[in-house]
């Protein structure tokens, strides 16, 4: 029986949502539960020489300041930014140096500003440049991906190549800020620690604890019953659990650390910034000979995340003769981390741009330019894909979007003072699954429970998983309960890189199938505690594929742009997947439409900057820091094609939470220029910038 | 705590029942709601009224719960999401409408959405003109809320799961 995998199911959690009764980690109001609130420091490089807390101490409710002078040691953890409260060093602003615990949040922040933090700054670092004298070739980006990989002769191929784009695109630093600030609650209890903390996968931050306060882990009880989104920045545990943790135990209280959205930026990771440098060559007929894409990005000093930005050109487009380069250099800056489709996103947005400048080199179409590199196997690794639609992608949404018959001329179509165009780009993103752990039970009551680890940060775990066991059971989804976000419950990764459906409904698919069987052999009534099965992944699901394994999408994008203003609006953005099979209807647009969402900010109002003369993210809340809002967000579609890939996992599925994001930036941009005649290579595409390359054009 | 005059005994109603509490003049009225009365549906997001994720109604317009000290709101009416439904066990048609057209994700930005989509729905028929109302329009007539009004009229509303097509369908579908 297969009936409820696709069905566009209603979210589990919905009602608790919509009533206000889902309980987020800031809401568990244990009793004398007391309120935490950070100092961060105030210069970019240094050391801390005092921390003098008299006054702190003295406002009332304030029950204690930790500092390195006085917090609990810890182990030493394998992230360093989780090192909080450890020593005097301070590797870059906003590190946290000391932490008030209050009876009240009005007293934990009026403590927290009464601390007197003294320092020795030493001259800081912090600018981004290609030629930045630090800059050096790691031995791997992000993902354990090689920095470089090279075929053939780029450089010589490219300099005889019939049309050539050689160009330098930048993407600024980009912040996460999910809705819900990183949180954690966190009480100790006869030797036990119990954490409710805002993540992405409880396991993890579990493990991470262990290690920390030298637990056992069977000591430690981890939740996230609900999660006020992600996006990569709560994929790795934050200081505040760690924070929570320590104050706990040292006030014997329970604590909640909620960090201040001003401190996100510092302490909860960013997408660093990219500094891309794209050659393509291709012979007349627009076939590429070579694809160089180079990558200069910025790393902290105390840990090394390099964003795999030149990844992408290893998979989508055949040439012969290649070169992917990763480089960066370490700066007295924030720990770079994940955000939604690192490396795929700001890599897509150079490559996809630099494909459209080579449409126009060639006076092609820039569907038909992709067309003609479709690749065989993927390029890198020459493997066979497992399945790739991204031709058939780009065909559906030229249908869908009305592409054909476009003037290809750019700056020519005006509606008063606006300029009009339309853009496409490609988009991509691995198939990644990880091995998870499920249990099943059979209830006496004709009913099933299914559990296990998953984290639902809005993508709809709960839903899609009861989903995939109803299936594997052959009953119908309302008979079949869920139970997700607690260590408590079997072991399971993380929701992140679009693999959370993936890893989890496999074993929730094994343990239901196996349980299917088990009943079948079942005779006479269910003994009082039901009937179990388990199922352990491990082994099959991280088992290496003979497959490139990869989504494949295309967006399209119709723009308009004020002349005067120099304001870009989009009218339309579109977006076709080849996605595996599509487990959920429902949510799933959901997650296509809320990627493309954050592509449309990352292309026009999304872009933090390193203050030269502090050392500091200058848009660090959500005032200056411009994420999309209502009044953004014109006519947004998703669609997807019925692609069926039994190399994947039983659902046939491959993630879909990232691949939104990927080429939208991309669109946009090729869609302003299509309108302007502009080429602009940074983003965003700010008004400001917007008006000065129309300046620049006229003149 | 020996420091009095910092407290001042405050009477709000909230959903309907009267709360009188003896309040920190520091306190606003989001953590007012959440931590002193546990309705922690309001929720912080900012905590400086850029995001909207703690809109709540007071006297039937809606606010940034975050921005008002709830000592300045003595005897006032305050709605929150967990009291939209009134006393019936039935959601509010809002809530019902999200459900269906399954207009959001993680969740926080939820409530805030729903409080302001009803705060919405009083302006416009009070009239109350929008940045995007025609200049031509009747002064002190019903606002029509097509989608351009509706759009405008909750960007103060930040989702960053990227609801907000659903959103506005969902308060289209509210709407007389």
């Amino acid at each position: 029986m297969t009936g409820s995998v696709g069905a566009p199911a209603e979210r589990r959690e919905g009602r608790e949502k919509v009533g206000g009764t889902a309980r987020y980690a800031a809401e568990f109001h244990d009793p004398g539960r007391a309120q935490a609130w950070p100092v961060s420091a105030r210069v970019a490089r240094g050391r801390v020489t005092g921390v003098d807390t008299a006054d702190a101490l003295a406002v009332p409710g304030v029950l204690a300041v930790l500092s390195h002078e006085n917090a609990p040691r810890l182990a030493e953890p394998d992230d360093p930014t989780l090192a909080v409260l450890q020593n005097p060093r301070v590797p870059h602003r906003g590190w946290f140096v000391a932490l008030v615990v209050a009876e009240t949040l009005e007293a934990a922040r009026a403590g927290a500003a009464a601390v007197r933090v003294t320092y020795d700054a030493e001259a800081h670092d912090v600018v981004l440049t290609a030629s930045h004298p630090g800059v050096y070739v790691p031995e791997e980006a992000s993902g354990g991906q090689p920095a470089v990989r090279e075929q053939g002769d780029p450089d010589g191929a490219f300099g005889s190549s019939a049309a050539r784009v050689d160009v330098a695109y930048r993407v600024p630093p980009l912040h996460n800020h999910p809705m819900e600030p990183h949180t954690s609650t966190a009480r100790w209890e006869d030797g036990r620690l119990l954490v409710h903390t805002s993540s992405q996968g409880t396991g993890a931050v579990r493990v991470v604890l262990a290690k920390l306060f030298d637990l056992p882990e069977e000591r430690i009880v981890v939740t996230a019953e609900h999660v006020g989104g992600g996006f990569g920045s709560k994929g790795t545990p934050r200081p505040d659990v760690v924070l929570a943790a320590m104050a706990a135990r040292e006030t014997g209280r329970p604590v909640t650390v909620a960090l201040p959205r001003r401190c996100l930026p510092a302490v909860a990771g960013h997408r660093a910034p990219t500094l891309h440098r794209l050659r393509l060559g291709a012979d007349e007929d627009g076939r590429l000979t070579a694809l160089v894409h180079e990558v200069t990005t910025h790393t902290s000093r105390i840990k090394e995340y390099v964003e795999h930005a030149a990844v992408p050109a290893r998979v989508m487009y055949a040439a012969p003769h290649r070169r992917t380069v990763h480089r960066v250099a370490a700066l007295d800056v924030p720990s770079p981390s994940w955000m939604r489709a690192p490396g795929q996103a700001p890599g897509m947005y150079a490559l996809e741009s630099a494909m459209d400048e080579l449409a126009g080199e060639l006076g092609m179409d820039p569907i038909e330019l992709r067309v003609r590199n479709e690749p065989d196997v993927e390029p890198d690794s020459g493997k066979p894909f497992s399945s790739r639609h991204l031709i058939d992608c780009l065909r559906e949404g030229s249908r869908r979007f009305g592409w054909d018959g476009r003037d290809p001329r750019p700056g020519t179509r005006r509606d008063g003072p606006l300029l009009l165009g339309t853009g496409v780009a490609a988009a991509t993103y691995p198939v990644m699954v990880s091995p998870s752990t499920a249990a099943a039970r059979a209830l006496r009551d004709g009913t099933f429970l299914v559990r296990t680890n998953a984290t639902d940060i809005g993508t709809g775990a709960r839903t899609v998983l009861a989903q995939v066991g109803a299936d594997a059971l052959g009953v119908p989804l309302e008979r079949v309960r869920i139970e997700v976000g607690s260590t408590e419950l079997p072991s399971a990764p993380l929701a992140g890189d679009s693999s959370g459906t993936a890893s989890w409904g496999w074993a929730v698919h094994d343990a239901c199938d196996r349980l299917a069987r088990r009943l079948a052999e079942h005779t006479g009534p269910l003994p009082e505690e039901g009937l179990d099965a388990r199922a352990d992944t491990k082994g099959v699901a991280d088992a290496e594929s003979d497959f490139a394994r990869h989504a494949f999408g295309a967006h399209f994008a119709e723009v308009a742009v004020d002349t005067v203003t120099g304001e870009v609006r989009v009218g339309r953005l579109l977006g076709v997947y080849a996605a595996g099979r599509i487990l959920n209807a429902r949510t799933a647009r959901s997650q296509f439409v809320g990627g493309m969402t954050m592509g449309l900010g990352m292309a026009l109002t999304e872009g933090s900057t390193m203050d030269a003369a502090f050392g500091d993210f200058t848009e660090s809340d959500l005032a200056s820091y411009h994420v999309p809002v209502h009044a953004d967000i014109a006519e947004i579609e998703a669609h997807w094609l019925d692609e069926e890939d039994s190399r994947l996992n039983p659902m046939g599925s491959k993630g879909i939470g990232e691949i939104g994001i990927v080429g939208t930036p991309a669109a946009i941009g090729n869609a302003v220029h299509h309108a302007t005649g502009v080429r602009l290579r940074e983003l965003p595409l700010t008004p400001d910038r917007v008006l000065s390359g129309l300046l620049d054009r006229r003149a | 705590m020996g420091n009095h005059q910092h407290h001042s005994r405050t009477t709000l109603r909230v959903n309907g029942k009267p709360h009188t509490l003896t309040v920190d003049h520091r306190r606003v009225l989001l953590d007012l709601l959440r931590e002193d009365l546990g309705l922690t549906g309001a929720k912080k997001g900012c905590d400086h009224g850029q995001c909207g994720a703690c809109t709540v109604l007071v006297d039937g317009r809606r606010v940034n719960s975050c921005l008002l000290f709830a000592v300045a709101l003595d005897g006032c009416d305050v709605t929150t999401v967990e009291g939209l439904s009134g006393d019936g066990e039935e959601p509010h048609p809002l809530q019902t409408a999200f459900l269906e057209r399954d207009a959001f994700q993680c969740g926080y930005c939820t409530p805030g959405q729903i409080c302001s989509a009803v705060g919405v729905l009083a302006e416009a028929a009070a009239g109350h003109p929008s940045h995007v109302t025609d200049t031509a329009a009747p002064s002190g007539e019903p606002v029509e809320l097509d989608r351009a009004e509706i759009k405008e009229r909750l960007s103060g509303n930040l989702c960053r799961c990227g609801a907000y097509p659903r959103i506005a369908e969902a308060v289209e579908d509210v709407i007389p």
